[in-house]
């Protein structure tokens, strides 16, 4: 295979007393969506934040192109490549479509002050990419619908040339007609070579989605292999049980409160 | 589809809508231009043709402007979601500052006193706010614990300078900003410059929407718009040089505080819309918790707002001084809730993440109104306060009304 676009190796993160990430490790190649599954409290969330450059870790390495990077914010994060799509969207409702897709990065005009109008016209060609029928750039975010916000955090990413996407639950606040929509989004995405990981509750999407799944449990890593190599029932059995597809546990996931 | 839309027949109030839009005001801002006009209308009729008269507005303009400018800084501290409830006390230990530099450290009337002790006050302003902002941001203790604290100390350290004596005189060229007025020549230079400055924005953003292949409106309302705020302009500046110094024919034109108040307005209007800082204030309001994921250094923004709103009680508190020609301890009392009041009333939501800072001189300009023109009519000072109560509570209970309708 290619050389690995992400490599987190042997990451580890405390809050306090709760280990929440433990000794997780996972590869990304251009162009591939990798599924990372597990409970609420997994470790999911936790363990994506280290890359997007809202946590750091306590210790283990992440490598771009093979290369060691610190990821110390967001900021750090951005000029990588690396874009983040949160649970939560992360919009800032009172603002436009433009202010909120430029937030952090916006475009200025010579003497210093917002260039508006540059921000409108980039807003809307990347907008066209994502969402043709996308009208409401004067209203703020928060009159837009679901799916309209979710295109929004998306265009966030694509508009500074992400070369990889962390989507945290792209499609967990969303209907059915924009789901798919997003659905279809991440297609487009992975045929340019961005490389993305998601989080997704939903199995269905998961398996019609990604090329490879990452399941982790209690902040551990369960099993990563190829969509293709197993079925939703032994996924959520590793979800559930952290039992490997062949029914034994993983290491260190059984817990007296699991037997 | 638009056109559709267009033939449907529509109701009163939603082509006043379209219209608003069409010019690019928000509905909430032409009703609060209408109270105004209703206020000034009602209390030309009660006081028999005195409250519009060039010297009622001139006082007017003046009695409005601490508040107005204090209340530009104000917007930007509640948009993000904090509050400032140290200005008043602020503002009394920054003047007995100045007061105190300019006859104990300086000699009194020294060539330089004034604007040397103007610094001193504007750099003592922007460090007290900006201490203020860090004990915020750094430690995330509420803004209203900490300003509450700041009311409590800044009074009592301005006690310490002068053991609680009124420093005065002051000097006489300082003076000059609390009841100076520029003159009528020089007005219409201001009022020229100033609409010479709107016409060439205007120019420019037109040009520039026009080069992106946007859409703009037709020439003519354009040119209508800016007519009508150059017709604004020259009528405010008339009335200004209307009203003559005493046994003269010469008019008095803008008052220099009110001078201020426009350039620090314009200032202000232009961080809140057009600066990086400012589209941060109101993001950061929206969603805090965005605005730390989008990479903005929040802490700072919050410090900057802080020290901008002391560098700008520092500026309230030169006007003030300089009007009485005296530095008392009892200065800028309450001012801290007028000021909030204004912003309220001018469209600021407690909850953050909304509010204009065109809205809050609007605001302030209102309750002034009202105020003025109660003693006018010869109303006693208990009954006005209950009045204005009945005024803040009611433009609230609007915004409410208003925003639920909205969505
Ligand atoms: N900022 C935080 N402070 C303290 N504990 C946290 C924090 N974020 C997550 N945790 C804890 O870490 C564990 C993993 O959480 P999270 O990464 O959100 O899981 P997931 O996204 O898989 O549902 C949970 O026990 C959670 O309570
Ligand atoms: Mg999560």
């Amino acid at each position: 295979m290619s050389q690995p676009l992400v490599e987190m190796n042997n990451i580890h993160k405390r809050f306090g007393g709760i280990h929440a990430v433990e000794d997780m490790s996972l590869e990304l190649h251009p162009g591939e969506v990798v599924g990372l599954l597990g409970h609420n409290g997994a470790g999911k969330s936790t363990f994506i934040k280290m890359l997007s450059g809202a946590y750091q870790v306590d210790s283990g390495e992440i490598l771009i192109d093979g290369q060691p990077v610190q990821i110390r914010n967001p900021i750090d994060a951005k000029e990588l490549g690396i874009e983040t799509i949160y649970q939560t969207l992360a919009l800032a409702d009172n603002l436009d479509t433009a202010a909120n897709i430029f937030f952090g990065r916006e475009i200025l005009t010579p003497w210093g002050a917002l260039d508006e109008p540059a921000m409108e016209h980039a807003a809307i060609g990347v907008m066209k990419r994502l969402n043709p029928q996308f009208r409401k750039f004067h209203d703020p975010v928060s009159n837009l619908s679901g799916g309209q916000r979710q295109s929004v955090a998306i265009a966030r990413a694509l508009q500074f040339n992400a070369r990889i996407i962390i989507m945290d639950e792209p499609t967990a606040a969303l209907g059915p007609h924009e789901t798919q929509m997003v659905a279809d989004l991440i297609k487009a995405l992975k045929k340019e070579g961005i490389a993305i990981v998601m989080i997704s509750h939903d199995l269905h999407d998961v398996f019609d989605l990604s090329d490879r799944i990452a399941v982790m449990k209690n902040g551990r890593h369960v099993w990563t292999g190829a969509t293709t190599e197993t079925d939703k029932d032994q996924v959520l059995q590793m979800v559930i049980l952290g039992k490997l597809p062949d029914g034994s546990y993983a290491p260190g996931i059984l817990t007296s409160e699991d037997a | 589809m638009e056109r559709t839309a267009a033939e449907r027949p529509v109701s009163v109030g939603e082509r006043l809508r379209q219209v608003s839009q069409s010019v690019q005001m928000d509905t909430r801002l032409l009703a609060m231009i209408g109270a105004v006009v209703a206020i000034w209308a009602f209390f030309e009729i009660a006081s028999g043709g005195i409250f519009l008269s060039p010297r009622n507005l001139w006082n007017l303009s003046v009695q409005t402007s601490v508040t107005a400018l204090l209340a530009t800084g104000m917007v930007l501290i509640i948009v993000s979601r904090n509050i400032d409830l140290s200005i008043g006390s602020l503002l009394a230990f920054l003047g007995i500052l100045g007061g105190f530099v300019q006859t104990e450290v300086l000699p009194l009337e020294g060539t330089h006193s004034w604007w040397i002790s103007i610094l001193v006050m504007i750099g003592a302003g922007a460090l007290a706010g900006g201490m203020q902002g860090w004990l915020i941001a750094r430690f995330a203790i509420p803004a209203f614990v900490v300003t509450l604290g700041g009311l409590m100390f800044w009074r009592g350290a301005g006690w310490l300078f002068t053991q609680g004596r009124t420093v005065t005189p002051l000097d006489t060229t300082y003076s000059v900003f609390g009841g100076g007025s520029i003159g009528e020549s020089w007005s219409w230079v201001v009022g020229a410059t100033g609409f010479a400055l709107l016409a060439l924005l205007t120019a420019w953003k037109r040009q520039r929407r026009k080069a992106l292949g946007f859409q703009v409106k037709p020439a003519s309302v354009e040119l209508a718009i800016v007519a009508a705020v150059g017709a604004l302009i020259a009528a405010f500046v008339a009335t200004m040089n209307g009203y003559d110094f005493p046994r003269t024919e010469d008019g008095r034109g803008i008052p220099v505080p009110v001078l201020i108040l426009i350039v620090v307005a314009a200032v202000m209007i232009y961080v809140a819309n057009m600066t990086r800082f400012g589209r941060y204030i109101y993001g950061y309001g929206g969603n805090p918790e965005a605005a730390q994921l989008a990479g903005v250094n929040t802490r700072r923004v919050v410090i900057t707002s802080f020290a901008l709103i002391g560098a700008l009680t520092a500026i309230g508190a030169v006007i003030s001084t300089a009007r009485l020609n005296a530095a008392p301890l009892s200065i800028g009392n309450l001012l801290e809730l007028q000021v909030i009041a204004a912003a309220v009333i001018g469209g600021t939501s407690l909850s953050g993440g909304t509010g204009t800072i065109l809205g809050a001189l609007i605001g302030a300009l209102l309750m002034q109104s009202l105020q003025n023109g109660m003693v006018l009519l010869g109303v006693q000072s208990a009954p006005q306060q209950m009045i204005m109560a009945g005024v803040l509570i009611f433009a609230v209970w609007f915004d409410v009304i208003y925003q639920k309708r909205r969505v």
